[in-house]
């Protein structure tokens, strides 16, 4: 039997608005001590009414319209009732059936062809609280700490559209490029941010074999994803192979021992009791407004690549790595202002000294010390045969270290190129006389050996040479030792 | 100054501002009055002297500081199902028996800040669920017109405070009518304003989109004035409405000249009380004598609306008990795991009203069921809403009955759920469109209140008071009181 995967994901994404869904709590708890970003709310005390947060509506939407879905003129919140130590209210505030946006595309791009990933739908809805287990002298106890509860979450659903993990990792990443780009989520998935459950089935490329749909929680890294996936569908294709009976369930991703267990049979599903939220006044999406939330959406990252190749002359990989993150693409723009003739050394100078840089220190572009203006100084410094590349690099590492800017690095530390002929003649003539067997090996017509001497002289001069002025000397020199 | 109970609130209101009385006279009387006859009454689950007495003092500064508001050293009850910061709030329920709120309900703090004073925490069927305030938890309260019958509920703690003279005027809440169902049966004014008129914030909630809270009291007026004192948008309740609230007691006065009143068909039915219907018969041609024109009018969804609101309120209702779980607050009875701790919990927690109620509810919301019960029920709302839409192109207002019956007497109806909630069979429609309804008392029947409602336009409470407040003016009912101190003589 050929089997045939077929994947779809449910993505969870924290939005990152100040205040929590329905109440004025600071969504920001990360560092906060437990339950310290409360209020009768969020914490669903009795009579406390929610009221909705307009700005997560607002960040719902512009994901939206990222992924080009439809976004309706009337949309609603539902009650979703079940029974949780971690639910405050016993309900939780979510949509059913009108949600903030329907249908949409996320575009990949696999084994360098396109490849549409059809979204169902993205909703909004209230995070739960966290709930923390905990033993102590052999007895287990939970902790409920609140302030995640309300914190807006939204729910991005795709079509059943991949077809190996490899796909649903790639989806994975491109989803949380786009909230990153245009600044909706954080879409840290270790920290919980960005969380991912998948439906993956088999079925045989004839049709003739459709095995049940199981839905995999409990991963918690892009990596954890792909292996789960992986080891679910081989799962299912032994069970299918050997007519061992496959249910539809939900499974538990089991980190350390690399497995699946089943969590829920299908008979124990949840009737979740959906009906629409009566202390919330159903959402009327003004076009205007759409259409304002559209205006003020970041360019896209595929967008931005493919504008990075037409309007500075990038080929495709550079533009690929400049637009993987929008901090590094800003980064870029910002060096290049608006100048095209420096994109190719900016390009040149972020994607090797910048990257390596941050490579080499394991630290991200906003915790590197340089600045895009400060590159677009070397990059003038260069221009200007101030210093040359080799000088360039080194000032480079000092202004990560220093702080302080290229022209200062540059002065303080005498790094400025020297091009006076009297000078550099004088280190020439000193370099030629000191290396007989170097200046025969070019006379013998080993002109390759001009390099040698030419790191000799850069090497007496600590690097300021000016490394054309020191060849044309170099040449003159050698010419002037044969006829001599 | 005992006589200082038979006083209005606006007249208590020129006394204090003229500096004739003190808050603190105010108080006196009305707590000589609580001590007299709650032990017979039994209005209130919790009394509030404490509270009363610091704000009675402020209040007085207030008014020598000239910065007296309309409720000011005016004696109040609260429902015990308005969350107070200073007092316990348990909804009439074991479930939250002690149960501090760390806010005040967004009416309280409203009235708080005038220094109105909080004289207790009123009785009420548990969550509100019941129309004799029978399904409390804590005690039975009394009609003042007759002890062994019922105040009608759930706001039975309300009506019965307010017609037995312990405070001048008292905050409900209004589901199905638990706001003007007691309001007649104990011979007083209820209100229940338009849906979004006054903010739910701080309400604990039985029927979110249904649920509103409005104020009792012994005349139109008194209403009025309460009511303008809760009203408005609250950014804490995004379905309370931000439209224009009138100064209510400045349109009360002047005949019914030009005034339609419509009275619909369906608002005579079978099994009702022939006193009641002669009585609401009487008041209608008052109404003509007094200029108004009367307007045979159609509200063909109507006999529809019990069955509808039995599906939409107890639906509601078993989410918004949902959170009752002994674990985050109120009572918890501990077991050695998680389910049993809510079973045990919300067992043993919740009166049996309240737990039919949570099972119609989840039974109506469920897969299968929810589309035969609640999509339908919700679209049999929309028709009555129409129904109203209609009827007010052409009328001002509504009269109907607001009971089919008077008082009955404590017990009667316990055994038969379907014939308490029948009791309420013309009050729902107003809760299921949305409208304000106010019931005044317009007769007797044994020496128990018979009441007439108004209902008006969705926000136009003050047509509803105008109408209401020119019928009570014409007539006495309102003007006699309960035969309480003979009662209580009786029995003691």
């Amino acid at each position: 039997m050929q089997f045939e995967t077929i994947i779809g994901l449910e993505v969870h994404a924290q939005l990152l608005t100040e205040s929590k869904m329905f109440c004025r709590c600071s969504a920001g708890y990360a560092s906060a001590d437990p339950n310290t970003h409360v209020c009768p709310v969020c914490l669903g005390l009795p009579g406390a009414l929610p009221v909705i947060n307009h700005g997560a509506v607002q960040a719902t939407i512009m994901t939206g319209l990222a992924l080009t879905c439809s976004i309706p003129e009337y949309s609603k919140f539902d009650r979703k009732n079940y029974i949780y130590p971690d639910l405050m209210k016993g309900y939780q505030i979510s949509q059913y059936d009108l949600p903030l946006c329907g249908g949409g595309v996320l575009p990949l791009v696999i084994d360098g062809k396109r490849k549409d990933i059809g979204i169902t739908r993205v909703h909004l809805e209230e995070d739960t609280a966290r709930l923390v287990h905990r033993t102590a002298n052999g007895e287990t106890y939970s902790l409920v700490d609140v302030n995640r509860s309300g914190v807006p979450l939204m729910e991005i659903v795709s079509e059943p559209d991949m077809r190996s993990p490899e796909e649903a990792r790639a989806y994975l990443m491109a989803l949380r490029q786009i909230l990153r780009y245009i600044g909706v989520s954080t879409a840290n998935m270790e920290e919980g941010a960005f969380r991912c459950d998948a439906n993956v089935s088999q079925r045989t490329l004839d049709g003739s074999v459709i095995g049940p749909k199981v839905e995999i929680k409990n991963m918690n890294s892009f990596r954890s994803v792909e292996r789960a996936l992986a080891f679910e569908v081989e799962r299912q294709r032994k069970a299918l192979r050997d007519g061992e009976a496959l249910v539809q369930e939900t499974r538990g991703w089991v980190e350390d021992q690399g497995i699946t267990v089943s969590q829920r049979t299908k008979e124990f599903a949840h009737d979740y009791r959906y009906f629409p939220e009566p202390d919330l006044p159903p959402l009327v999406l003004d076009r205007a407004e759409v259409d304002g939330i559209q205006s003020r959406m970041a360019e896209l990252p595929t967008a931005r690549r493919d504008r990075f190749i037409e309007q500075y002359g990038l080929n495709e990989r550079e533009a690929e790595l400049l637009t993987v993150e929008r901090e590094v693409a800003d980064f870029f723009e910002v060096t290049v202002d608006g100048d095209s003739d420096r994109a190719r050394e900016a390009s040149n100078w972020i994607t090797g000294e910048i990257f390596a840089l941050m490579r080499d220190s394991g630290l991200e572009l906003e915790d590197v010390k340089i600045s895009p203006e400060q590159i677009r100084e070397l990059i003038e410094l260069v221009g200007e045969d101030t210093i040359n590349n080799r000088t360039a690099k080194e000032v480079l590492v000092a202004v990560h270290e220093t702080g302080k800017s290229p022209r200062e690095i540059v002065e303080e530390r005498g790094l400025a190129q020297v091009s006076d002929e009297a000078q550099l003649l004088a280190v020439v003539r000193s370099v030629v006389d000191e290396h007989p067997d170097a200046v025969t090996d070019y006379q013998n017509g080993k002109k390759a050996a001009i390099g040698f001497l030419i790191g000799q002289v850069m090497r007496q001069m600590r690097g300021t040479a000016n490394p054309g002025v020191a060849r044309s000397l170099l040449e003159q020199t050698l010419a002037e030792r044969v006829t001599s | 100054m005992s006589e200082l109970i038979n006083r209005s609130a606006v007249e208590l209101r020129d006394l204090l501002d003229n500096g004739e009385i003190s808050a603190v006279d105010v108080l006196d009387a009305h707590l000589a009055r609580v001590e007299a006859v709650e032990a017979s009454v039994n209005a209130f689950i919790t009394i509030t002297d404490d509270v009363a007495r610091a704000q009675a003092q402020a209040a007085d500064q207030r008014i020598k500081n000239g910065t007296a508001g309309p409720m000011t050293g005016i004696p109040v009850g609260l429902k015990d199902i308005l969350c107070t910061t200073d007092a316990p709030t348990t909804a009439g329920s074991k479930l939250l028996e002690g149960y501090r709120s760390p806010y005040d309900a967004t009416v309280v703090k409203m009235l708080r800040e005038q220094d109105a004073l909080f004289i207790g925490k009123a009785n009420t069927d548990e969550f509100a669920m019941g129309s004799s305030t029978e399904h409390s938890a804590y005690q039975f309260t009394s009609n003042p017109w007759k002890l062994d019958h019922v105040p009608g509920g759930s706001s039975g703690g309300s009506a019965a405070a307010v017609s037995a003279q312990e405070v001048s005027v008292s905050l409900g809440s209004d589901t199905g009518g638990s706001i003007r169902q007691p309001a007649g049966f104990c011979g007083v004014v209820g209100l229940k304003p338009t849906y979004g008129r006054v903010s739910r914030f701080g309400l604990i909630a039985f029927a979110s989109s249904l649920d509103q809270i409005g104020p009792f009291a012994r005349s139109v007026e008194d209403a009025a004035l309460l009511l303008g004192a809760i009203s408005g948008k609250d950014p804490n309740d995004a379905t309370s409405v931000d439209t224009a609230i009138p100064d209510y007691r400045a349109t009360l006065g002047g005949d019914l000249t030009g005034v339609r009143v419509g009275v619909a068909e369906e608002y005579q039915i079978d099994g009702m009380d022939s006193r009641v219907e002669e009585s609401v018969k009487q008041a209608i041609g008052e109404l003509e004598k007094l200029g108004a024109e009367i307007v045979p009018i159609s509200l063909p969804h109507t006999e529809h609306a019990l069955a509808t609101y039995y599906i939409i309120a107890p639906a509601e209702a078993s989410a918004n008990l949902a959170r009752f779980d002994g674990v985050k607050y109120g009572m918890s009875l501990a077991q050695d795991n998680l389910l049993d701790t809510y079973l045990q919990t919300r067992g043993k927690g919740f009166g049996p009203e309240v737990k039919r109620r949570i099972m119609l509810g989840t039974y109506a919301l469920s897969s299968g069921y929810y589309d035969a019960y609640y999509v339908q029920a919700q679209k049999v709302r929309t028709l009555i809403k129409r129904d109203f839409d209609e009827a007010f192109q052409n009328v001002d207002v509504i009269a109907a009955p607001t009971s089919p019956t008077v008082s009955f007497q404590r017990g009667a109806r316990s055994a038969d759920p379907m014939q308490m909630y029948l009791s309420d069979v013309f009050t729902i429609p107003a809760n299921m469109a949305g409208i304000p309804g106010i019931a005044v008392p317009c007769g007797f029947a044994d020496g128990l209140p018979v009441s007439l409602q108004f209902m008006g336009r969705a926000f136009d409470e003050a047509t509803v008071l105008r109408v209401a407040h020119a019928y009570e003016q014409n007539t006495e009912w309102h003007t006699s009181n309960p035969p309480l101190d003979a009662q209580i003589s009786t029995a003691s």
